[in-house]
């Protein structure tokens, strides 16, 4: 306990020197909220290693293999099929965004096609998106507290230990911005390596070497309630690739993935990144395997298998180590839950607020409204997850993901053609957004969507499909019709911008 | 070359694009489990399934670190 507490009062006080770290001036947005766009490689690898492996992740994926088995294992292809995909496209983005002075990918967006419309319809399915994914990392943090013995309600409550480190992490993020969690990020990550690794040495050996702990998982899953296995049935087959494509589409364009990656200097460091933040997935791949530890180690969850890795830790560690652990797993909850604050604050300002309020807002003023919102948000997650039932939480993640899924076409459209029409790609998105929404409410708010009488799949992809389809088909009748397209404000020269680029100030 | 300072240097030159060609690979090999989805043979001590894509994690990595360096 001790441990724990003195490593979240260092990481707190990390937060507030942030605001020093490479000076710049706070109360311009393109310094609290995108850090300058000055992060090189190293530290981008950690802010964007804390950014995508949160707390959450590592909760659920090993929560996710302990109760149903090998097809929780999916965020290993995953994650594995995110980085090629990022590599190609991403140093577009970036450079359309540095040269043009953009602080969102709804910035993009509106600048590319002319279209207010298309604007607002990534900046609302990334802010509706963004809101579930924080409560979760609460979530997460409420699994760690819960097991570190701050039950039930009332002064000592977990949920009173909760606003507690989530307003310790409101102030710092409000005054450094950015800053913070990219600092914070580097000691929990260091942290989640340590403890990994310390459990890959210990538990497995304690519990009977690797072969024993999947013999004793593959058993434990067979005559389980919902039975499991740890290999993939054929019937989810399809299933396990689909999840695993559509959500390595998606996860860069998560807001906070792109705020990760506008903070970036240049596009090498992207680049370089996505060659390096494999070893997260590496690490991520043990993590899951974690669940079968679990099993093995004879874990009872009563029914909440967010408690599988935590109640591990608790039997298997030394207590000062339990301790260390825990914190990693909290810390690596304020970290995303930072970022995507300020990511979805970025995108409230640039393209609700000064959109269609105050226009004439200088960068000053925006900084000052997305602290304010970034304060919104958390709050906003906060009673989310004290007042309302788990299950909701994990509904709007599932929609959150194919939502994302949808803004696809506009963006990774836009970065290689002019040629898809503007209406067709805001037709083409809602219909995937109600195409998407329909299929998981109609599945029990479940991701898998199953076609016809046997293709089974991930409700995102078909959703995309039919988004792609009706954005296809629309840009060839609409472009026949000379309807017009608006005119694009980016120059192709904005696309390749090299290293020593210079960035607008934005606007 | 194109020097003006808003883009700076070119970044990636044309024909070394062809070299993300090689990212088909990672894609292909993930996304059929049906040629993974199995015990045998074991990896490091773990059924295939798991180490299979274990190492799959290092190859793109390595393949992603390849195409960097191919394409400066």
């Amino acid at each position: 306990m001790t441990v724990f507490v003195v490593l979240f009062l260092a990481v707190t006080l990390l937060g507030f020197w942030a605001a020093r770290w490479n000076r710049g001036d706070l109360t311009v947005l393109s310094e609290w909220g995108l850090a300058g766009r000055r992060f090189g490689t190293i530290v981008s690898w950690f802010l964007l290693g804390g950014d995508l492996y949160t707390a959450y992740t590592f909760i659920a994926v090993p929560a996710l293999v302990f109760g149903s088995g090998a097809i929780g294992f999916f965020a290993v292809p995953y994650t594995i099929l995110i980085y090629p995909f990022a590599f190609v496209v991403l140093p577009r983005l970036w450079s359309v965004a540095r040269a043009r002075g953009y602080v969102t990918a709804a910035d993009f967006a509106k600048g590319r096609f002319d279209s207010r419309g298309l604007g607002l319809a990534v900046a609302v399915t990334g802010i509706l998106a963004t809101m579930p994914y924080i409560a979760l990392q609460l979530v997460g943090m409420q699994a760690v507290l819960q097991t570190l013995g701050f039950t039930g309600a009332g002064v000592f409550g977990h949920d009173t230990a909760l606003v507690l480190a989530f307003a310790v992490l409101a102030v710092y993020t409000y005054r450094s911005g950015l800053r913070a969690p990219a600092a914070v990020a580097i000691v929990k990550d260091a942290l989640i390596y340590i403890t990994v690794i310390v459990a890959l040495i210990v538990i497995p050996s304690s519990l009977g070497g690797f072969g024993h702990i999947f013999r004793t998982a593959e058993h434990a899953l067979a005559t389980a309630a919902t039975p499991g296995s740890i290999y993939l049935s054929p019937k989810i087959m399809g299933v396990y690739a689909t999840l695993a494509l559509g959500s390595a589409l998606a996860l860069f364009f998560y807001p906070h993935a792109i705020t990760g990656v506008f903070a970036t200097k240049s596009q090498r460091v992207i680049r370089r990144n996505m060659a390096i933040l494999p070893l997260y997935s590496l690490l991520l791949g043990f993590i899951a395997l974690l669940g079968y530890m679990a099993l093995a180690a004879g874990i009872h969850v009563h029914g909440n298998a967010n408690l599988a890795v935590p109640l591990l830790f608790e039997k298997m560690f030394p207590q000062w180590f339990v301790g260390f652990a825990f914190a990693a797993i909290l810390i690596g909850a304020l970290v995303p839950a930072a970022i995507m604050s300020i990511a979805a604050a970025n995108l409230f300002t640039r393209n609700i607020y000064r959109e269609y309020f105050a226009p004439a807002a200088d960068e000053r003023q925006q900084a000052a409204v997305a602290k304010l919102v970034s304060l919104v948000v958390k709050l906003g997650a906060l009673v989310f997850v004290v007042g309302i039932p788990l299950q909701f939480s994990l509904y709007l993640q599932t929609l959150g993901g194919i939502w994302i899924l949808q803004t696809l076409p506009t963006i990774v459209g836009g970065l290689y053609t002019r040629r898809l029409h503007r209406s067709a790609l805001l037709a083409g998105w809602l219909v995937g957004m109600v195409v998407g929404t329909y299929m998981a409410y109609t599945a029990g708010w479940k991701s898998t969507f199953v076609i016809g009488t046997g293709l089974a799949g991930y409700a995102g992809i078909w959703a995309l499909i039919a988004n792609l389809v009706v954005t296809g088909v629309l840009t060839i009748i609409l472009n026949a019709a000379q309807v017009s397209n608006g005119k694009d404000e980016t120059a192709p020269a904005d696309y390749r911008a090299g290293d020593d680029a210079v960035a607008l100030p934005s606007a | 070359m194109n020097q003006d300072p808003l883009h700076g240097r070119e970044a990636t030159p044309n024909g070394r694009r062809l070299w993300y060609l090689l990212f088909v690979i990672p894609f292909v090999a993930m996304l059929l489990p049906q040629t993974y989805n199995g015990p045998t043979p074991s990896i490091a001590g773990l059924p295939f399934f798991y180490g299979y894509q274990l190492l799959w994690v290092v190859l793109t990595g390595l393949l992603t670190l390849a195409v960097y360096a191919l394409t400066r």
